[in-house]
């Protein structure tokens, strides 16, 4: 692997364990109200400052990377579970059931993706559940067609043809033969998802669809910080930061990884 | 019979286009169907919402046979079709106005803004690209390709409030948002372009550095061709193709109104009215905009793809052989 994807992997690892250790490391209660030190600037107390509610940011955006960070990965396993699945059974049954199935994979991304999430989740009492299903509910279709294309290849592989001549049952070659051929292709994939998914859960955080106050998002932060910007710019600074610099890593992530495994993602 | 008529007279290419074009109503036979499904689980009842809440049951009954919602789904969605041919997306909640005349209304704002975004991210993309392909694996390559990473993981909402507060608050060189003249476009145009210039620099490159390695290349070298002309026709026509492509599917996106870059600049689009239907929870305007906001993003790919056929003559070719 690349130099920058190892990097990028470190800083993924490090921004983890902040979050998963947020209750330990902040030193505040992400919630709690602090009417006398309302707005302060990045200082001692509060290394990032604090918000129009005297809530420290600090504590804030590591709690609000644990929520941004598990919705990602959570909605990136899902749709790769389902991509995954609906891959290899169109891929290897081809036929009409293939056609079909593609038709509908071209429908949903067909959608601009960030309208049909937009859709979704207003159907759904929003909530952190809400955002993952939307962001799932589109994601699984690009994950689909890159598997059906490697299945199509993979089914004139000799070791197919060996294993349906020594009679195999059809789930057994789908899930013992293919399944695990796929996997690395499904994991390069979902770390190029991975980026787009973060900001995409910040999005729809900041239309108000994700995680509801006083729970800290970095998209909610930014969203209710935004009429601030004149007087406490940092309240919008530090989470955009935190998104930026997540989804940046993932992308180098998911570049290196592609570059290493050799795979080509397009078409 | 007059598709008879272009089928038997026309070309390849018009096979190619009808061919796109018939593939278009399946799709969005299945796009409404989404649409409507979506509109059908939506929380509240509609007969109510026209109704009212303290409705006899004789009327609940009547107007629910009015607007035939005791007919069978099927025919329920085909009744759903054909009130959005006729442009009729329903009243907004909260103005009761119609939500296509609102749509019509804002569709210029947001047609301006696309093509103001555009008018910068080609331009810079496409030079970046080529900066970046042509000094490969050099620093300028390296700084430009990390460039294009980082702009591809910016999320817009917060790089446009970074940008306001920079050009707008700071150096008060322009207005930090409202809908208006020239001067009120250019911050709304940067931010929605940024992403845009991220992409198309890294498929410009990979598009060049592709041509370049192609054995036509070797051989026009080989014949001595000076090295505009090699450029020129050889390798700026063949990798300009994949470029087309994410033009378009960028202009899409801004079409179907940039809802965080309109929201953020208060640029009166099809965005804001998407974001304030969301707010609102205003489910007419909110389903209005994803309908139309779909059906001009398919629209714009079929531009594309018929764009396609005349950029890349294998289209051409391939149509004239089956």
């Amino acid at each position: 692997m690349k130099k920058t994807g190892k990097y990028a992997l470190g800083v993924l690892v490090f921004l983890s364990l902040f979050s998963l250790f947020a209750p330990l490391i902040s030193g505040y209660d992400p919630d709690a109200i602090n009417l006398d030190s309302i707005k302060e600037p990045p200082g001692f107390d509060h290394i990032l400052g604090t918000d129009n509610k005297g809530r420290d940011i600090f504590s804030r955006v590591l709690h609000g990377g644990r929520i941004s960070l598990s919705i990602a990965l959570i909605a990136a396993c899902i749709s790769m579970g389902i991509g995954l699945l609906v891959g290899l059974y169109s891929g290897y049954v081809g036929g009409r059931t293939d056609t079909f199935i593609m038709g509908l994979v071209d429908l949903v991304l067909s959608f601009p993706a960030l309208l049909l999430a937009i859709g979704i989740s207003i159907l759904l009492p929003p909530g952190i559940y809400t955002v993952m299903i939307s962001i799932a509910s589109v994601g699984w279709a690009s994950f689909a067609r890159i598997i059906r294309g490697n299945v199509l290849i993979l089914k004139e592989a000799a070791f197919i043809e060996a294993a349906m001549a020594a009679g195999c049952s059809k789930p057994r070659i789908l899930f013992v033969h293919l399944l695990p051929q796929c996997i690395p292709l499904s994991l390069v994939m979902m770390g190029l998802k991975l980026g787009g998914y973060i900001l995409t859960e910040a999005s729809l955080s900041f239309l108000g669809l994700g995680a509801q106050p006083p729970v800290a998002t970095w998209g909610a932060m930014i969203s209710s910080s935004r009429v601030y910007i004149t007087s406490a710019a940092w309240m919008v600074i530090a989470p955009g930061i935190m998104i930026a610099v997540t989804a940046l890593c993932f992308n180098i992530l998911g570049d290196a990884l592609r570059d290493r495994y050799g795979i080509r993602t397009e078409n | 019979m007059t598709v008879l008529i272009c089928l038997k007279t026309g070309g390849p290419i018009k096979t190619y286009i009808l061919k796109k074009i018939i593939l278009m109503f399946p799709l969005l036979a299945g796009i409404t169907f989404i649409t409507f499904t979506l509109t059908k689980a939506l929380p509240g009842d509609p007969v109510l919402g026209m109704a009212g809440e303290r409705a006899s049951p004789e009327v609940i009954e009547k107007i629910r046979k009015e607007i035939g919602a005791d007919r069978g789904i099927i025919k329920q969605y085909f009744g759903y079709v054909s009130l959005i041919i006729r442009g009729e997306f329903g009243r907004s909640y909260y103005t009761n106005r119609k939500v296509f005349e609102d749509l019509s209304l804002k569709f210029p704002n947001t047609l301006k803004l696309a093509f103001a975004s555009l008018f910068i991210a080609v331009p810079a993309g496409l030079l970046c690209g080529f900066l970046s392909a042509y000094n490969r694996d050099t620093a300028t390559d390296r700084i430009l390709s990390s460039l294009s990473v980082a702009g591809l993981s910016l999320p817009v909402f917060w790089s446009g409030l970074i940008i306001m507060l920079l050009l707008s608050l700071q150096l008060k060189i322009f207005p930090p948002s409202g809908t208006g003249d020239m001067r009120f476009l250019v911050l709304p145009a940067i931010t929605l372009s940024l992403p845009a210039i991220a992409t198309l620099t890294r498929i410009t490159r990979t598009s060049l550095l592709e041509v370049f390695d192609m054995p036509y290349i070797t051989t026009a070298r080989a014949k001595g061709i000076p090295w505009i002309k090699l450029h020129l026709i050889h390798v700026f026509k063949n990798s300009l193709i994949p470029v087309i492509t994410v033009i378009g599917l960028d202009f899409g996106s801004y079409m179907n109104g940039a809802v965080l870059t309109e929201t953020i600049f208060g640029w009166d689009g099809i965005g804001r009215f998407t974001m304030e239907g969301i707010m609102k929870r205003d489910y007419p305007v909110i389903m209005g905009c994803i309908i139309a906001g779909t059906i001009i993003f398919v629209m714009i790919n079929l531009v594309v793809d018929i764009l396609y056929c005349y950029a890349d003559p294998r289209i051409r070719v391939y149509e004239k052989n089956r």
